[in-house]
């Protein structure tokens, strides 16, 4: 009876009992797919493709290719020992001929710039002096005179540096280095160099920030954990306040609180603990309250899921078997928060990463993180290259740490410290 | 009370006077005095609410009595905490740690307590085998099923020799079968090893197969404390002849009592001698209770010995594979069941008259309901 059902199951077809799940599946997968087909439209809109313009703008290099195409063409043969020959200097002067009448001067100008400083007024005076096509064979002579800098062989070499259509200009620049005249890699001057510690800095801040969220939002997950319903709703709705509140408002809340004659430094002036005021904000300090207060509900929600989790049985069971409270938390409650602590930790440590705001306006200038950096390039002086290249490298810091966190809990599955 | 008589031997536990309220209104324990003799597999039996879980509770350390003590060896224990008591416990989730091995689960009440090294593995090693598990020492829990776990909290809790095992409804999310398997476990366990348990359970069944005595709660207060057998023989009230067994009631007045014995008129008629048990006087209103097991059924126009005869309707006939259990209606009573033997009675029809018949001495006369 067994066989002649299997055989009548097996019979109609010859095709692999995999295949036929497979297709038997499709139906499914494709409703799957259509449910967060909308989201991943507006994702790759909205998410993905300003990501991808972002990493592209790190290394795009397309002004002095566009503006002067003639000079870049003539040198890409140059091999940048002796200065480059007469044709070189004649497609330079066509060029900028034609980039004044064009008006596009100005955009090669600004790259250019930023690889040798003054390269903006070498190229404005060429352009002025420069009335009328050289004589052929007098190009080299003439714009010599113009101006000795096109003596010069950095001149030619911050051009030829700067005709894409790609570079890593400003992915080297922040990390403090440039390119010599030889073209090697060396440390960028000093007083330029700023980017590395602007680095070390967010990092630092955002670090401390996510240690003292951890302290201070551990107790709180617990007795948000622990507390009967109603009461412990009551206190989400404290923790979760700040969310209906705007950043702005809560940062310039902590202006009013931490100014020389703000509230704390009046209150300990009255209760006569100080007698001049304490310098709280415009520093680490204010930057370290601020962030920590905005940052705080990141941390405690996740800690509070998971020790939500952990049921009072537990502990209970810890102490009948004779472990004292202390040894009890500390061998049975803390690793079962574990994944609640990488998770906050992870979530408050990538958001401050990113903090401008707040540090912009309750920090002091030794205290601004990369983001202020990112936003002075974009909105201020429009270097769209140099704000893409900090912006991927905080990217990518970021993307490490998610991908060491992914590890992290996946190894806790693996071994099934994740499951009850 | 019997159990009260027994209480002469020393007891390892003593509940005195232990009173308990949560929400200072109503008591959950009422006058709690109960003592736990060393060695003895003890069940604390009754319904959800009746206060035994509690009780339970306040032995572990996990709640503290409103008022009275409790004396462990002679030691008041009332603010004693939990981790010093030295008293095992099983719970009913099992409450193994998800993260930690079946092995380190196991040692960890002897890590806790700095057993040395050696010593705690081998002590480990032979807890596992006693529960036959050690080749799943290295698993988690999470990877085992039900009835492993819950041999692993037994193993856990046993592991550092505690004076008393308390369970806590241990077996409640097991199935069936697993179920009366790990009673048997539990019980041979605590023969060979001449443990002290105390049990909790609402399951009358396994408080019968597992118990030296049973503790009958209800509505926070020990209704009865007796060996099963004697329980189930001699129960004093209708709750506890009702809550253990399967258990038939007629409701009835009391004429006369001499000598143990009193008749009882049925509010349906007729008269029934049955054992004076927990009756106040004559005139007084009783329930009858009569095991199912006791009662014999006379076909019409056949004769019977005895003074209890009554008549009877069969409503229905209902085959439980050892036995057959036949109700019927009997005094006004609609659900009147008989026990019938292998092959008796197969010939029971619906609607036919009969009578049921039982001795005296198998009828309680009881505090009405």
């Amino acid at each position: 009876m067994t066989e002649a059902f299997l055989t009548s199951a097996d019979a109609p077809t010859d095709v692999p009992l995999k295949r036929r799940l497979k297709r038997a599946e499709r139906a499914r997968q494709v409703k799957a797919l259509a449910l967060v087909l909308p989201l991943l439209a507006f994702l790759l809109f909205t998410f993905l493709g300003p990501i991808a313009g972002m990493l592209w703008h790190a290394v795009d290099d397309w002004e002095v290719r566009k503006v002067l195409p003639h000079t870049v063409a003539t040198l890409a043969d140059w091999d940048g020992r002796d200065l480059p020959d007469e044709k070189a200097y004649a497609a330079l002067a066509d060029d900028i001929l034609a980039a004044r009448a064009a008006g596009t001067l100005a955009i090669a100008a600004k790259r250019l710039n930023y690889a040798v400083n003054g390269f903006r007024t070498i190229l404005t005076s060429t352009a002025r002096n420069l009335k009328a096509p050289p004589e052929p064979g007098t190009a080299k002579e003439t714009l010599g005179k113009i101006n000795p800098a096109w003596r010069e062989r950095t001149t030619w070499a911050a051009i030829k540096g700067a005709s894409g259509p790609v570079t890593g200009f400003y992915l080297l620049a922040a990390l403090d280095l440039t390119r010599n005249v030889d073209g090697a890699i060396v440390a960028a001057p000093p007083d330029q160099a700023i980017y590395r510690d602007v680095f070390v800095r967010t990092f630092i801040i955002s670090f401390s920030v996510t240690v003292l969220c951890l302290i201070l939002g551990f107790p709180v997950a617990y007795l948000l954990a622990t507390l009967p319903a109603g009461r412990s709703n009551l206190l989400m709705i404290f923790v979760l306040l700040p969310f209906w509140t705007s950043l702005l408002v809560r940062t310039c809340a902590w202006i009013v609180l931490l100014q020389s004659n703000g509230v704390v430094n009046d209150s300990l002036r009255f209760l006569g603990i100080i007698d001049a005021p304490m310098r709280l904000i415009y520093n680490r300090f204010g930057v370290y309250v601020a962030m920590t207060h905005v940052l705080l509900p990141f941390m405690i929600l996740p800690l509070y899921s998971s020790m939500k989790a952990i049921s009072p049985a537990y502990m209970r069971a810890a102490a009948s078997l004779g472990a004292p409270p202390l040894t009890a938390f500390l061998r049975i409650y803390l690793p079962q928060t574990l994944p609640g602590i990488a998770a906050g930790s992870l979530l408050v440590f990538i958001l401050a990463l990113g903090y401008y705001i707040t540090p912009a306006l309750v920090g002091g200038g030794a205290d601004q993180m990369m983001s202020y950096f990112i936003a002075l390039y974009t909105t201020e002086t429009a270097n769209w290259g140099l704000a893409s290249a900090l912006g991927a490298l905080l990217l990518v810091a970021t993307l490490l740490l998610g991908v060491l966190y992914g590890r992290l809990v996946q190894g806790q599955q693996v071994t099934g410290g994740m499951k009850n | 009370m019997e159990g009260a008589m027994i209480a002469a031997a020393p007891a390892l536990v003593r509940f005195s006077g232990i009173q308990k309220t949560y929400d200072g209104e109503h008591l959950v324990v009422k006058n709690l005095d109960l003592d736990i003799r060393k060695g003895e597999f003890i069940t604390l039996l009754g319904p959800s609410g009746s206060g035994k879980t509690t009780t339970l509770m306040m032995l572990a350390g996990f709640e503290v009595p409103t008022h009275g003590e409790i004396y462990l060896a002679d030691r008041p224990i009332k603010n004693m905490p939990p981790h010093k008591r030295d008293i095992g416990m099983v719970f009913q989730n099992y409450a193994l740690f998800p993260h930690l091995t079946i092995e380190e689960n196991v040692a960890f009440p002897l890590s806790v307590r700095k057993v040395n090294k050696a010593e705690a593995q081998e002590r480990v090693r032979a807890a596992l085998r006693m529960i036959k598990m050690e080749a799943l020492a290295q698993r988690r829990p999470g990877q085992l099923s039900g009835g492993q776990q819950q041999r692993v909290a037994l193993a856990r809790a046993l592991v550092f020799n505690p004076q008393i095992v308390l369970m806590d409804e241990p077996l409640g999310a097991l199935d069936k079968r697993l179920r009366e398997q790990m009673q048997l476990e539990i019980k041979q366990l605590h023969e060979t090893m001449g443990i002290t348990v105390v049990y909790v359970t609402h399951d009358q069944s396994e408080a019968l197969t597992m118990s030296d005595r049973i503790a009958v709660f209800n509505d926070g207060i020990v209704q009865q404390i007796d060996r099963p057998d004697a329980l189930y023989e001699h129960p004093v009230n209708s709750f506890v002849a009702h809550f253990v067994g399967e258990n038939n009631v007629l409701a009835g007045t009391v004429e006369t009592i001499e000598q143990g014995y009193c008749r009882v008129a049925l509010a349906s008629g007729g008269t029934i001698m049955a054992r004076a048990v927990n009756v106040a006087s004559s005139g007084a209103t009783t329930s009858l209770s009569v095991r199912p097991e006791r009662i014999s059924i006379i076909m019409d126009g056949a004769t019977s010995e005895g003074p209890n005869r009554l008549p009877a309707t069969v409503q229905s006939t209902i085959y439980l594979g050892d036995h057959t259990l036949a109700v019927l209606e009997v005094a006004g009573n609609e659900e009147f069941m008989v026990k019938l033997q292998p092959g008796e009675h197969h010939s029971l029809r619906q609607g036919e008259n009969v009578s049921v018949t039982f001795r005296p001495e198998d009828c309680l006369a009881l505090d009405p309901v």
